[in-house]
């Protein structure tokens, strides 16, 4: 776990800064940006037409983040993250990001459900919340079924237990 | 099921003899004697060594007790991975009693999270059996209960109560009548050989062509390395429980009746002894 950790966390997409903190311009949601693994600024994740041939494995997925009750929101939402990413390094960094203490908890959750093992890969999540969540809102909605297949991975996350 | 049962109890009630000793460089004010202990193999370190802990802190003073963490020959042992995976994974075909190093400094903050409380062993636990019934069942089991019966899975582990937690459990181990297991099988591969934590994907019980999956089956699809060619010596076991399950043996029976009690199965992959 948190195998990425000498690694730059943050590096945004086009603006070629690092830091997207307070300062950083505003950043619509579509925008997107790389999260992580030293990848140079001119990364092509996140910006359509630009599909790997290596295939699957190479390619990042975009992650949605969404905080829960009183825990900060983050400007910038969507993040090209690294399959081989784990939870916990995912965890690390929003941590850094929202400035929060190391020793402060945060808590991350797939379908608002459960949450994932901190050693799962976001890779091998997508792939399971990708099958559940298409269920999930056929079932519910059988209008928005396309939903779970637009190739996003949301995640919530929260200072405090939210789905026990 | 009823047949098998037995096969549940002796999952539920194996144990791993064990020698905690505190390490070396931990300041005591007398001589810390090792202490013996019985693990349960499906429980979490954290959830069981209450008496080590008090053991050993007894001959230390205050000042010098934080956190106490776990190590085996040098690897910090993971409290929230169930202690019979740890053992296979790192001290299959050792002698017994297993020799676990406790430490009460330099927390390895890289390698383990922290467990302050029970609820933190709760929280985990509850969270891998939602996930493997998301796997499972689409979540319709677990969210189909209340509360209470949450709690009663979770107090059947604390306390060892094998029917307790099974009065609630076999409604997570069911599907419908119409399919022929579960939708997916809840699995995790560790590999003592490789960084990554462990291998996880989408994996049916079924085969399209209506066949049993078996062990074999999901070795060869998604952990390729762990089987042996047909001609070739046998590098590898394949270990659940400390045992070597056959390869023929179908998935879906393996995950009603091997499962660990957060409804995974925990299957090690290690090099195979050369004696």
């Amino acid at each position: 776990m948190a195998e990425a950790e000498e690694q730059a966390p943050v590096s945004p997409q086009s603006e070629g800064r690092s830091g997207a903190g307070e300062e950083a311009p505003e950043r619509t949601p579509e925008s997107g940006a790389s999260l992580g693994v030293g990848e140079p600024a001119t990364s092509p994740a996140g910006s359509p037409g630009t599909e790997d041939p290596a295939g699957d494995a190479k390619k990042k997925i975009d992650v949605l983040l969404k905080a829960v009750g009183d825990t900060p929101i983050m400007k910038t939402k969507k993040w090209a993250v690294e399959r081989t990413r784990t939870i916990q390094g995912l965890c690390d960094f929003i941590k850094k990001f929202l400035k929060l203490m190391a020793s402060e908890q945060l808590f991350i959750y797939v379908n608002q459900s459960f949450a994932p093992s901190p050693d799962q890969e976001v890779g091998t999540l997508y792939e399971i919340s990708r099958d559940i969540t298409s269920y999930n809102l056929w079932k519910s909605s059988p209008s928005h079924a396309c939903f779970g297949s637009d190739g996003k991975l949301v995640l919530h996350y929260c200072k405090s237990q939210a789905w026990g | 099921m009823t047949d098998d049962k037995d096969v549940l109890r002796d999952v539920w009630f194996g144990r791993i003899p064990t020698c905690f000793t505190l390490y070396q460089d931990e300041i005591t004010e007398r001589e810390a004697e090792p202490y013996y202990l019985l693990l349960p193999r499906i429980s979490y370190l954290t959830l069981v060594t209450d008496k080590v802990k008090k053991h050993f802190q007894k001959v230390m003073r205050q000042e010098e007790v934080n956190e106490i963490w776990f190590e085996y020959e040098g690897t910090p042992l993971k409290w929230h991975y169930p202690i019979g995976l740890l053992f296979d994974l790192h001290a299959s075909n050792t002698a017994l009693p297993w020799s676990i190093t406790v430490h009460f400094k330099n927390f390895p903050e890289k390698d383990l999270l922290h467990c302050h409380s029970k609820d933190v062993i709760e929280a985990h636990f509850m969270a891998c059996i939602k996930e493997a019934d998301a796997l499972k069942h689409k979540s319709q089991v677990i969210n189909e209960m209340q509360k209470k019966d949450h709690k009663q899975l979770w107090m059947g582990l604390q306390n060892d109560k094998f029917e307790q937690f099974w009065a609630i459990n076999r409604k997570l181990m069911e599907y419908p009548p119409e399919d022929s297991g579960f939708r997916y099988i809840p699995f995790r591969i560790y590999q003592a050989t490789t960084e990554r934590p462990f291998i996880q994907k989408l994996f049916r019980p079924i085969a399209s062509g209506g066949q049993l999956h078996t062990l074999g089956d999901l070795l060869k699809d998604v952990c390729p390395s762990a089987i042996t060619p047909e001609d070739g010596e046998k590098t590898t076991q394949v270990m659940i429980h400390g045992i070597e399950p056959m390869l023929e043996t179908p998935l879906q029976w393996l995950s009603e009746h091997m499962s660990y009690p957060d409804n995974f199965l925990h299957i090690s992959i290690i090099p195979r002894p050369t004696d």
